[in-house]
């Protein structure tokens, strides 16, 4: 029944207020007598669910102590396999488990990861698999009718399908209009939800419109800094299309092939360029800046201890092994630029040995 | 609805500024303001969607109880399901509250009540609410029908913020089905619940889940929060009407009941199966021939691929039923039906919820401020009730239903239960004058003749396999003759034994509740004796007419029940006579025994 209601408010209010530069009182007319002949027979979300479900994933990973859930959501996002979903310590380990809705299980790979977006494209071994375009329909506006999947909290396992939320888009913002407040290293558009969405467990699930379209991505937990509420926000699938679509198709410059590379005789290192890095213990081990050594010029241009390093020249070096990989095909009097992470922000760094 | 016609207002107002010349803005907005006022106007379809709703909510509404335990010591929700007043809440509601709390309702009035039945185990209890004949009160549907996505309300006393016994009501959808939450220790499970992101505060514990139709889906109790403070964060649980239709009977009986167990625990193997990891021998199943490795197929009529499918079944079970169970071996199906064990021992769940154990939910009624980064914190817990004990002195009038005994929530209702079916089952022959000899005759179903004769010191029979008999004056528990039958001789001497003594003469009984019989559908009344060595037989009467239709006997461990059914019941002598007796040993049928001739014999009146 509300679902009924909201279409028809909906409606109404996207109705007056949008297309007046063009026939308003058509589009009134119109949309009042379209509005109960579009309505569902079954008034139930069931086969809009039945139908979503598919196309989700449960993602187990690095994790599972103080506080840090080993899982998240993620969704399918090409008949191939490729699975969204966010970029976190959750894919910090070789060994990440995709399940499917079915309950099968597979070992996924990292095809690509967009730190500033704060996604990551996994692969597993699927073809012709229900997913969801990835090219939204039509621009959602507050007032609109979503749902909310995800394996919040990890109430699925196996072939358990997952949590549905309801709710209506609240609005859409810059999250950067929160800078300070959240501890987030994206900023760009989200849709803020009246619905409890942004649980443990829940990012990388599927905001959706009350058809299933995909329409956003769920993002990490935000806790506002200052007054401890938590944000309930999906980032909008347009906003991501172009990076998905890039991560897919191998495009980033993160993803070329070192087949065509070659090492210079005498390449960068982390000891000339004068930082080291934290222990390398784990398959992953997160590119963290450990200490930087006085008088030299990763301290002249102000690299600190905690800094996590995402890119070198662009190409993904997030963890110690990858980015003294990469750093071992810049030739030493070459510059380099990295890209890390500094608290909520994204700082580039050109370093270069005088 | 009034907002988005003032957004859009709004809106018309915003556009219309900037449009160019004033005549035509003029034009505009009284166009404009009419057809306003024209989409203002609901399509009939919406309005009698809404008018529905409303209807719907206002029905269920008044079905839901806000539970105050005396003193201020908290309280929870609950729902009515008779017109006598019986309500259905959480066990973590009524513990602190005791055996007697007050219950406001939709029509402001408070009423009393008094504790009737406990499912630690399952979170539940029964209430009964006084003083009315014509409570509202809920339909239980079937929880099976409920998917993912549909609407849903939940109704009750979140925050206990109902002082005026107004209940609270919250819209939702349906997040998940068949939900699996792990128990604490081993109480408070939640298996086959529905999950809602309706919201589900403290003070919703005990109170209803509704489907869009106002009828009864659950009952809430219990949500996930973790580092989010205890307050909804849109993942509450309801234990399901399937469950709760199942135990209603067993928690009218006034006990503390058990839920079940296979007696045999299930694990994933490496292929993927659900497979037997360990199986007790004193089990049923053991006896219906599961053995360790084996795949469990179907448990049931539900078809089994996790242990957590496993789970969901057992637990929406009360110890003691009996559900069919397919399993495979070497690639052959076996299809079984297993009489559930009980999760304790009687003396261990009287423990579990006496002590301060871990767990008892947590005694804070108030949702504390979300604390930062809580990765101790307890997992998916029941919403939490206070539990300082509530004085139990009563009020007179309370105090004739309230009848504590060790092993009931109130013996009061099993008693009124036994008094209930017996009262009932005279009507079908007073039996209390006929202690000489019975006689019975007839043919087997399957060929030959019997004769049976029971008296109170010996039990005679003849089969076409030979003679029988069972000396009344040794123990019982040795003696199960005829072979094969599981004892028949000595079942029909309990049988006569209860129908000439009455269950107050008998031995130790008890009310069990309603329950199935693997040998007839539907459910019976049961009343459970203890005689001599004999720890358990159950007698099966008829719920609708109080006729004694049946029994299970089993005489020690070691050996399968005797599972009796009476039918076509004739006259001889104003009392109601089984003609046909069959009789089961475990899972095999003894004999169908068609009786052409009863007899009592002297003397069948004893004047003083």
């Amino acid at each position: 029944m509300s679902r009924l209601l909201a279409l028809v408010n909906s409606r109404y209010a996207t109705g007056i207020c949008r297309p007046i530069r063009i026939v308003l009182p058509a589009i009134l007319l119109f949309s009042w007598l379209c509005a109960p002949s579009d309505l569902p027979a079954d008034d139930s979300y069931a086969q809009t669910i039945s139908a979503v479900q598919p196309k989700m994933v449960k993602i187990y990973g690095a994790g599972g102590i103080r506080g840090l859930e080993a899982y998240q959501s993620g969704l399918i996002i090409s008949e191939k396999g490729h699975v969204l979903t966010v970029w976190s310590y959750v894919l910090d380990t070789e060994d990440v488990a995709v399940v499917l809705n079915d309950g099968r299980k597979f070992q996924a790979q990292l095809t690509g990861a967009d730190p500033r977006l704060g996604i990551a494209i996994l692969k597993i071994d699927l073809t012709e698999t229900p997913h969801f375009a990835r090219q939204a329909s039509a621009e959602p506006e507050p007032g609109d009718r979503i749902l909310a999947f995800s394996n919040l909290y990890g109430v699925a396992t196996g072939n358990e399908p997952a949590s549905v939320l309801h709710g209506t888009i609240a609005a859409r913002t810059q999250l950067a209009a929160r800078r300070g407040a959240f501890n987030t290293t994206y900023k760009g558009p989200v849709f803020i939800l009246d619905a409890m969405t942004n649980n443990p467990g829940a990012a990388g699930g599927a905001l959706t419109d009350h058809q299933g379209n995909l329409i956003g991505l769920l993002g990490k937990e935000l806790r506002n800094a200052e007054n401890e509420i938590w944000l309930n926000y999906a980032i909008p699938i347009a906003v991501l299309a172009n990076s998905i679509d890039d991560l897919i198709a191998g495009r980033t410059p993160s993803q070329s092939s070192n087949a065509d590379r070659k090492k210079p005789a005498q390449a960068l290192n982390p000891t000339l360029l004068g930082f080291v890095l934290v222990p390398d213990v784990l398959d992953k081990t997160p590119a963290f800046v450990d200490n930087v050594r006085k008088g030299s010029v990763a301290e002249q241009m102000q690299l600190q201890p905690d800094d996590l390093i995402l890119f070198a020249n662009e190409r993904l070096a997030s963890t110690c092994k990858q980015l003294i990989e990469e750093l071992s095909f810049i030739d030493r009097i070459d510059p380099v630029t990295l890209t890390i992470q500094r608290g909520q922000n994204l700082i580039d760094i050109t370093l270069q040995i005088p | 609805m009034i907002q988005d016609h003032r957004r859009a207002t709004n809106g018309i107002r915003h556009h219309c500024a900037r449009l160019p010349g004033a005549p035509l803005l003029a034009a505009w907005l009284v166009v404009l303001w009419g057809l306003v006022s024209f989409a203002a106007e609901l399509p009939p379809l919406v309005r009698n969607a809404e008018q529905e709703r409303i209807r719907v909510i206002a029905k269920a509404k008044a079905t839901a109880v806000c539970i105050f335990a005396r003193g201020g010591h908290g309280g929870g929700s609950g729902v009515l399901i008779s017109p006598d007043g019986f309500a259905l809440t959480n066990y973590h509601v009524v513990k602190p509250a005791g055996n007697y709390m007050k219950c406001g309702m939709d029509d402001g009035k408070l009423y009393d009540a008094v504790l009737v039945g406990l499912d630690p185990t399952g979170d539940v209890a029964l209430i009964k609410l006084l003083g009315r004949t014509d409570f509202p009160h809920a339909t239980l549907t079937d929880s099976n029908r409920v998917r993912s996505g549909d609407w849903c309300f939940a109704v009750g006393n979140p925050f206990l913020l109902a002082t005026d016994f107004q209940p609270t009501v919250t819209y939702g959808i349906v997040s998940g089905i068949h939900r699996y939450q792990p128990p604490a220790g081993t109480l408070l499970e939640y298996t086959d619940c529905i999950q809602t992101d309706a919201s589900i505060n403290p003070g919703n514990s005990g109170g209803p889940l509704f489907n869009a139709a106002g009828e009864l889906i659950g009952v809430n109790g219990r949500g996930s929060f973790e580092k989010r403070g205890r307050v909804n964060v849109g993942v509450g649980y309801a234990i399901s009407s399937n469950q709760l239709r199942n135990f209603l009977g067993y928690l009218k009986s006034g006990r503390i009941v058990d839920h079940a167990t296979l007696g045999a625990t299930v694990a994933t193997s490496d292929d993927g199966r659900v497979v037997v990891s360990n199986i007790l021998d004193s089990s049923d199943a053991y006896r219906r021939g599961l053995r360790y490795g084996d795949e469990i197929v179907a448990f049931s009529g539900r078809t089994i691929n996790t242990v957590n499918e496993f789970k969901n079944v057992l637990g929406i079970y009360p110890k003691g039923w009996s559900v069919p169970l397919e399993y495979r071996r070497d690639g052959q199906e076996f299809e079984v039906v297993v009489r559930l064990m009980g999760v304790h021992s009687r003396r261990e769940l009287l423990r579990k919820i006496q002590g301060p154990t871990a767990e008892q939910p947590q005694p804070n009624p108030a949702p504390k401020k979300p604390a930062p980064n809580q990765p101790d914190a307890p997992k998916r817990q029941p919403l939490p009730a206070p539990q300082i004990p509530a004085p139990q002195k009563l009020p007179p009038e309370i105090t004739t239903l309230v009848q504590p005994r060790e092993g009931y929530a109130n013996y009061f209702f099993n008693l009124e239960n036994q008094k209930r079916i017996w009262a009932a089952n005279v009507q079908h022959g007073d039996f209390s004058n006929t202690k000489g000899q019975w006689l019975f005759s007839g043919a087997l179903k399957a060929g030959g003749e019997f004769q049976i004769a029971l008296e109170d010191s010996r039990l005679l029979a003849q089969f076409p396999s030979g003679p029988a008999l069972v000396d009344t004056t040794l123990d019982l528990d040795q003696q199960t003759d005829p072979e094969d039958s599981g004892g028949l001789l000595a079942a029909l001497h309990l049988w006569r034994r209860l129908l000439t003594s009455g269950p107050d003469k008998f031995g130790e009984m008890f009310y069990l509740g309603t329950a199935p019989t693997p040998s007839q559908p539907g459910l019976f009344d049961v009343l459970v004796g203890t005689y001599d060595v004999i720890q358990e037989t159950r007698f099966l009467f008829d719920t609708a007419n109080g006729k004694l239709v049946g029994m299970e006997m089993a005489l020690n461990d070691d050996i399968d029940r005797c599972d009796i059914t009476f039918s076509d019941f004739n006259m001889y002598k104003g009392l109601q006579i089984p003609h046909k007796i069959e009789v089961r040993h475990g899972s095999q049928l003894f004999a169908t025994l068609e009786v052409t001739n009863f007899e009592i014999k002297s003397p069948t009146v004893k004047k003083p």
